[in-house]
């Protein structure tokens, strides 16, 4: 159907050409657009996942744009992280997009077009293999995540998309001071080339290409969630509907992304000087943000905003694990990377289905943590139809309980392998020092926090006198949860063959001159 | 002699800038976040240095001296730039009004503080 050498700009083409034709549509065309749509979220998992059998086997894609070469040319570049990570983008979205269309997506204009830009705009930022397009694709991604955040409208959300926008548009412009020193220094943006450049830049101008770097680490991190530039993510997440947040779940992870290529591609051991430049300040912020994410899920009293600090926690866990630079420790960190947002976004989409058949004062009582004072933005679109499960509250609570597990890492599910796999990682390093001693202690007590503060919740709600009356659940809003949670149970049970795939792909991180070289077609 | 100057107004744009972002009225915010993208995209010009009189394209005569032509990538990088800049801060005034027409006040935290 399309040659397998096009594969790797499927991702980024397909969502484009179905949000720019639904922008042509009329809004009143509710069952085409949602068709369209629902088309695009499958075929783009089929194209992810297709992309990443072919990257498997043959190794890291590069697709030339316009057939200019590097570095001269744009080139898109899939190897197994980025694969991975597209096709994690692929299943989010997909989840997503069949909640939305129960109720959600009629809450506010424009949602399918909006929903299938931000997974262009991620699935770009995870395959672009320059700088500057990197940069762009964020713009694309975070201009759908503005529009997305505010969907449903309502007080709170607009003053919670007001801060996201204002500082991520600052970080922006931080991103664009970074890129500009980088080429000032190197005289290049495609990242493979950059690497090559940096060995060899007089000691002169290295000041001013670290302080580039550091900028670009700035900026990435903002978008990651690190603590101290991660305080417009909780409000900002717990306040978006449903569907929306269950898709930013895998923004937090464009940052992350973003660290961790650059940082191994271009900082990594053959920097000469500038070998793993930045990487302590790394490993320091992502444990701080642990810390603050521990903190603050046990702080919290609405599961939007205890799911919003647990993504924050798992930001933390992830870019400590980047910035120890230790080739074991990354593939754990993949692990429990894509354990971790298959289960948020999950648990985005149940606590909605929770919240659904409360009493809307219970709500103001349980927030205390709203600022605003009133939360009457939360009332749902109306038109509850079709056919609602029968038990609805115990399979509501098997499914609530199955994400808690996985996002506290207890066993039987992934998330337990994941901090397992950490652990164990972190206890193999040649010598464990005090950074390792703390993760693995911090690991431990936001592991406990979570059980804690989602016990304390799931009590409230499904152990509680039932005088609050039971949700509605329609049967096509559990199938989105129930495809999320069985992707984190196959993911257990075939952690073998994935664990094979993430050890390959942190090992292809952790010696990047093939990358490089593949890139560059360097004979 | 060019080179101060451009620093300077760099600076100053940035400084004004950052200023205005950091005060408590949204449209201030507003203000500010153009400020610094005025003095971000004049940095990024100036990463391709400083040139008067050179054109940015090659002809293609063979034998053509690089160093006698300013540098254009900086100068596409800061159109996208540019054109980025202008796009998120028409969301970000639309969402300013609706901030505004929801809360009754301009405050970036939704209310006024308390006196």
């Amino acid at each position: 159907m399309i040659p397998p050498e096009h594969l790797v700009v499927v991702p980024v083409v397909l969502p484009l050409a179905a949000g720019a034709a639904m922008l042509m549509l009329d809004e009143r065309r509710v069952g085409l657009k949602a068709g369209i749509a629902l088309a695009a979220a499958l075929a783009l998992v089929v194209a992810a996942a297709a992309l990443a059998v072919r990257v498997d086997a043959d190794g890291t894609q590069v697709y030339r744009l316009g057939d200019w070469a590097a570095p001269f040319g744009i080139v898109l570049v899939a190897d197994r992280l980025s694969a991975l990570l597209v096709l994690l983008a692929a299943v989010l979205g997909l989840a997503s997009l069949s909640f939305a269309l129960a109720r959600w997506h009629r809450a506010g204009p424009r949602f399918h077009a909006l929903h299938q830009f931000l997974l262009m705009g991620v699935s770009g930022a995870f395959l672009t293999g320059d700088l500057f397009n990197l940069f762009v694709f964020f713009e694309v991604l975070l201009a759908a995540s503005y529009a997305l955040a505010l969907h449903g409208s309502g007080v709170v959300r607009v003053m919670t998309s007001l801060h996201y926008i204002a500082v991520n548009v600052a970080a922006s412009l931080v991103f664009l001071v970074g890129i500009a020193l980088v080429y000032a220094v190197t005289g290049t943006l495609n990242i493979a080339d950059v690497a090559l450049r940096v060995p060899a830049v007089a000691a002169a101008d290295r000041a001013l290409l670290e302080a580039g770097a550091a900028l670009l680490g700035v900026a990435f991190l903002v978008k990651a969630g690190l603590w101290p530039l991660c305080f417009w993510l909780p409000g900002t997440y717990a306040a978006a509907s449903a569907p929306a947040a269950a898709l930013f779940a895998v923004l937090t992870k464009v940052g992350v992304y973003a660290v961790l290529r650059v940082s191994q591609t271009a900082f990594g051991d053959g920097a000469g000087a500038s070998a793993g430049f930045g990487a302590a300040w790394v490993a320091a912020g992502g444990l701080a943000t642990l810390a603050f994410g521990t903190v603050g899920m046990l702080a919290s009293q609405d599961l939007p905003r205890i799911v919003s600090y647990g993504l924050v926690a798992s930001s933390g866990t992830l870019l400590a694990a980047v910035g120890l630079r230790d080739e074991a420790l990354t593939g754990a960190a993949l692990y429990y990377l894509v354990a971790s947002t298959l289960a948020a976004s999950a648990m985005f989409l149940i606590a909605e289905l929770m919240e659904r058949g409360r009493a809307p004062g219970a709500q103001i009582l349980a927030v205390t943590a709203e600022w605003l004072g009133d939360a009457e933005d939360n009332e749902a679109p109306e038109r509850d139809v079709g056919v609602s499960i029968p038990g609805t509250l115990a399979v509501l609570g098997l499914a609530f309980a199955s994400a808690a597990l996985v996002l506290a890492g207890l066993p039987p599910l992934a998330g337990f392998l994941g901090k397992f796999l950490l652990l164990d990682a972190l206890l193999g390093r040649a010598a464990p020092d005090a950074a390792s001693w703390t993760m693995l202690g911090l690991l431990l007590a936001s592991g406990l926090a979570a059980i804690v503060a989602f016990g304390r919740t799931g009590i409230r709600r499904f152990w509680a006198a039932q005088d609050e009356g039971v949700p509605r659940v329609r049967v096509v809003e559990f199938v989105p949860v129930a495809l999320l949670l069985v992707a984190c149970a196959v993911l257990t049970a075939e952690a073998g063959g994935a664990m094979r795939f993430l050890q390959d792909t942190a090992r292809t991180l952790h010696a990047p001159g093939g990358y490089v070289e593949r890139v560059l077609e360097v004979p | 002699m060019n080179e101060i100057v451009v620093a300077a107004g760099i600076g100053v744009l940035a400084a004004s800038g950052v200023w205005l972002l950091l005060r408590p009225r949204t449209f201030q915010v507003v203000l500010g976040l153009s400020l610094t993208s005025y003095a971000v995209n004049l940095f990024i010009f100036a990463t391709g240095r400083l040139r008067t009189g050179a054109a940015p394209i090659v002809p293609p005569s063979a034998g053509a001296n690089p160093a006698a032509y300013a540098d254009p990538l900086p100068q596409a990088l800061v159109l996208t730039a540019i054109v980025i800049g202008f796009a998120t801060t028409a969301l970000l005034l639309v969402v300013l009004l609706a901030a505004r027409g929801l809360t009754g006040t301009d405050h970036v935290d939704g209310r006024e503080p308390d006196a």
